[in-house]
């Protein structure tokens, strides 16, 4: 139930509050008490000086593979014309099954007001899929603008480095206040007003279909993100992120967290695209020795990559006991 | 804790949430609301231009078969359209194409530039319509005579070859002409250029000629006078799988010159493919399709 909480209250952009004493386990307690002034900075920085040796990107470059791999499917199923994989990632046919969008989908059914059974099929395909793959696995895993994003968030980064830009954050509510806007002007206009300037669907059809002025558009949220805020349209804006956000909820895939271990260094944190889900790894954040992080989570692998403790890891829940 | 700080790059340092926001937090905590704010105004105000092309007009276009709209208003199709461009994977011809940003709502939504390649049905079961997620190009619809794309309207008359009595020989939209048609009598099954296919005409029928709809009639007389065709006759009689009017007609227009000329007359049956337009060897097409009718907006008339 307090993973339901936590998830949603995060998902619409609320912080979750740090645990008091009573409300964590006994052991987690006694890891955090056995902690105190054992970690001396040397030994931190040793630990991590030697995983950065052996440092290998390894889940970055799975999902930067599985990205590349699925947008290119889509490419090459309609210039070869074989019918693999037909439509775009907001409509598709995949070996003759319908699958929709969840929150194209949900924009059609707010303007159109009616919804045939094909697009209901399409619809609960595409829930079942990622309830069952971690509903923001879409964002990492599969969104083409996520990757332009994460190659534009390298270039911050290297910017703020050099103190030639600051980034710039904003209140994190105020995705739900545009996923609430979007699905008003929907509902109200009839319009998708949405799709008009959601980047995920204008990259999947300029791959597919071929370079527009609306490329334009893209890349004038990349500039933004580069040189104002960082990483802000998923941040911030993006209402996909939301809808899947709340189909990971019940997701068993998840990224683990252990405290034993954990130096609360935080490298994690600075890594992540959705930090406040890694706030249980500050030091006494935690409920439990092993406590799941939250759904907005993308479950992206950068915190698994960075951990120089092996603290995080990908769990599928009542997957891992079998698989071991 | 309305705004709490989420600096993802700075440790938060309170320890307990009770504890009152420093002045320093309590104004990061106003700045990051006030971006918000404007980062809402902002995105939902660009998102919202996209009405402007809308409201002007500017996103009428010739549509594919079944598309959910009246001669004049396009929002049921904008609304319930995915544009996940489906339809334009399946097309033969590839007369499909998505729009671009300068269509505001409309980007992502299927259109076909009939002088560029026109709809001509060669796909036989409105293979769009089958592919449609949505029904935003609606499955009320089973034959091409059903359709509802506009309506052919000789723009030009002066232009018109027929209409000066003059015939046609060689490609009908020159050599590096990029459009397909499909020529039945050539290959059942497989488009091919138009600039493949010379014709050498007395006087110019090639709008009449290439009418889908006239083709299909054609053959429908054919396999009833033949008597043979059972299949077809079937079809005939359960659904109008055999076009119930005629599209379009060339019929002998006199003015009194001594020149024969020839009058290409749109008819009831004209569904606005488009056709006509892309085959017409005048340019522009002296035929075009007006989006603002349709063979039923016509009938009532």
């Amino acid at each position: 139930m307090r993973y339901i909480r936590d998830s949603l209250a995060q998902v619409f952009g609320y912080k979750t509050p740090r645990p008091g004493k009573d409300q964590q386990s006994a052991e987690v307690r006694a890891i955090y008490e056995g902690k105190k002034g054992k970690l001396s900075k040397a030994d931190v920085e040793a630990v991590r000086r030697e995983h950065k040796g052996t440092f290998l990107n390894k889940w970055q470059k799975r999902r930067w593979a599985t990205l590349i791999l699925v947008n290119l499917l889509f490419v090459i199923s309609f210039y070869f014309d074989v019918q693999l994989v037909e439509g775009s990632l907001t409509g598709a046919r995949v070996i003759g099954f319908h699958f929709a969008d969840l929150n194209s989908a949900l924009q059609i059914a707010l303007a159109y007001k009616h919804i045939v059974l094909n697009l209901v099929i399409g619809m609960v395909t595409v829930f079942v899929m990622w309830l069952l793959l971690g509903g923001r696995t879409f964002c990492s895993w599969v969104c083409p603008y996520h990757l332009l994003s994460e190659w534009a968030e390298y270039l911050h980064l290297w910017l703020v480095k050099k103190k030639l830009i600051k980034n710039h954050t904003f209140s994190r509510k105020v995705r739900t206040v545009l996923y609430v806007i979007f699905a008003l002007l929907a509902l109200l206009t009839g319009y998708t007003v949405f799709e008009t300037i959601s980047p995920t669907g204008i990259l999947s059809r300029a791959l597919i279909y071929g370079p527009g002025i609306a490329l334009v558009w893209v890349g004038l949220l990349l500039l933004f993100e580069i040189f104002y805020s960082r990483r802000a349209w998923c941040r911030y804006v993006c209402p996909i992120g939301v809808t899947y956000g709340m189909v990971g909820v019940l997701s068993p895939v998840r990224v683990k967290y252990n405290a034993e271990a954990c130096h609360h260094e935080g490298d994690c944190r600075k890594a992540c695209l959705v930090p406040h889900v890694l706030d249980l790894t500050i030091r006494g954040g935690a409920v439990d020795v092993n406590q799941d992080v939250a759904a907005d989570c993308t479950r992206c692998g950068m915190c698994v990559d960075v951990c120089p403790t092996d603290s995080l890891t990908y769990e599928v829940k009542g997957l891992s006991k079998m698989l071991k | 804790m309305k705004g709490n700080i989420e600096m993802s790059e700075k440790k938060p340092a309170n320890k307990r949430q009770k504890r009152p926001l420093t002045p320093k937090r309590k104004q990061q905590s106003r700045r990051e609301f006030l971006r918000a704010t404007a980062l809402t105004a902002g995105v939902v105000g660009v998102s919202l231009l996209g009405f402007v092309p809308v409201m002007r007009g500017n996103t009428l276009r010739l549509r594919p078969p079944g598309a959910l709209k009246t001669p004049e208003d396009e929002q049921q199709f904008f609304a319930s359209c995915i544009k996940c461009g489906q339809c334009v994977q399946v097309c033969p011809v590839e007369a499909i194409e998505l729009a671009d940003l300068p269509d505001g709502f409309g980007i992502g939504l299927p259109y076909i530039d009939a002088r560029e390649q026109a709809c001509d049905f060669s796909c036989d079961g409105l293979q769009c319509v089958l592919a449609c997620p949505t029904g935003a190009l609606t499955h009320d619809l089973d034959y091409p005579a059903d359709t509802r794309m506009g309506f052919a309207r000789l723009a030009r008359p002066k232009a018109c070859l027929a209409m000066q009595g003059k015939g046609f020989k060689g490609q009908a939209r020159g050599a590096d002409y990029k459009g397909l048609l499909r020529y039945e009598e050539i290959d059942r099954w497989t488009p091919i250029p138009v600039s493949e296919h010379p014709y050498d005409l007395e006087i110019c029928d090639l709008c009449v000629r290439q009418c889908p709809i006239e083709i299909r009639i054609t053959q429908c007389e054919a396999a009833a006078s033949e008597k043979q065709q059972q299949v077809a006759r079937v079809a005939q009689q359960v659904g109008n799988e055999c076009p119930p009017k005629h599209a379009i007609t060339l019929e002998p227009e006199d003015l009194g010159d001594g020149i024969a000329r020839m009058k290409p007359i749109v008819q009831e049956g004209c569904v606005g493919c488009g056709v006509c337009e892309m085959i017409c060897p005048v340019e522009s097409a002296a035929i075009v399709v007006d989006l603002d009718e349709n063979a039923d907006t016509v009938k009532g008339a």
